[in-house]
């Protein structure tokens, strides 16, 4: 499951309906409805990658996890523009492999740890979603898209179930961040800017120094042309 | 995993490929107007953010009915916020977090999770 399905939330939701023996319909559903969320990624990633071959980014949309989505975005916005290596990289390298493997260490060893719950583990996927979305936030609507993102999310969850919250905050959260007067949107980083690759190096790497040569863009990529905020 | 369980898996990536391949795959997405590119700029802080909130703050119980939980796992998420967002370093908040709330179940000061 961890190779075909690739999307943690929805394998562990699955494994929890499946011992509770609910319909396998209601399972795909909820899995369709979890999943949703990936449209807005894939939307978000488009134009970025669409100079890849379109056999290439088929493969691509099988990889595209939260992980992914986030460590590439940062990485492209950071260089100013797409890089193909490094969206393998981050999905490859750094998301599919461990979790496959990890999930093959569960199944071989896990019976070895008489409550996982004790070890905190759980609590990685919302701090690691948390600081992946604070590595995006580079500007006050970014700030307020996700501050509303989460609070919709949370009331439509309550209120339905939590698929449908967290697509409702990815869709609102946005939406009320564009009302951000682009006057005040106090943007500290645009794209493609040495202060976006500052504000996305990672600790202790060197960027490129101020008036080195700047990245070379692809005609009308998103970073050759930086919001006017 | 049982053969039942494969043919379950395949039909999960059926509902859930497509999500991720419309926007890649569709095109003409590349040609978006300025405020549809500036909407998808905002997603990815959006989506991230509300999954966090949700894992951290609902919880669904035996009966299917979602409800509000309170408890350590906001004090070890917002630490990981706190020091991703001075130090920039996600590894040391992601060990603080797990640390946080290792500490305090094994203390008993928060309650372990079913």
């Amino acid at each position: 499951m961890s190779t075909i399905v690739f999307a943690g939330a929805a394998q562990f939701a699955a494994v929890g309906y499946v011992a509770s023996g609910l319909a396998w319909p209601g399972i795909i559903l909820l899995t369709a409805l979890l999943n949703a969320r990936h449209l807005l990624y894939s939307a978000a990633l488009a134009p970025w990658l669409r100079s890849v071959q379109f056999g290439r980014r088929a493969v691509m949309a099988h990889l595209l996890t939260d992980e992914a989505f986030a460590l590439s975005i940062s990485h492209f916005r950071r260089i100013g523009r797409a890089d193909e290596r490094g969206y393998w990289l981050a999905a490859i390298a750094s998301t599919f492999i461990p979790w496959n493997v990890a999930t093959l260490a569960g199944v071989l060893l896990g019976a070895q740890i008489p409550d996982p719950a004790r070890l905190g583990i759980d609590v990685i996927f919302p701090a690691a979603m948390v600081g992946l979305a604070v590595g995006l936030i580079t500007g006050r609507r970014e700030l307020v898209a996700a501050v509303v993102g989460a609070g919709v999310a949370v009331a439509v969850a309550l209120a339905s179930s939590p698929a449908i919250g967290i697509v409702s905050g990815g869709v609102v959260g946005p939406l009320v961040g564009l009302l951000v007067p682009a006057a005040a949107a106090h943007e500290t980083a645009p794209l493609g800017t040495e202060a976006s690759a500052e504000h996305y190096a990672m600790p202790g790497t060197v960027h490129v120094a101020a008036g080195a040569p700047a990245p070379t863009e692809p005609p009308g990529s998103p970073g050759a042309e930086p919001p006017a905020r | 995993m049982s053969t039942n369980l494969v043919l379950l898996a395949v039909l999960m990536f059926a509902v859930t490929y497509p999500s991720r391949a419309l926007g890649l795959l569709t095109p003409g997405l590349d040609r978006l107007p300025r405020i549809a590119f500036d909407y998808l700029q905002l997603v990815g802080p959006a989506v991230l953010a509300a999954l966090a909130a949700v894992s951290v703050t609902v919880v669904v119980g035996d009966n299917d009915v979602p409800s509000f939980h309170v408890g350590i796992e906001w004090v070890a998420v917002f630490v990981c916020l706190a020091i991703v967002a001075r130090r920039r370093n996600l590894f040391l908040g992601l060990v603080s977090a797990v640390a946080i709330v290792a500490i305090a179940r094994a203390a008993g000061l928060a309650a372990i999770p079913a």
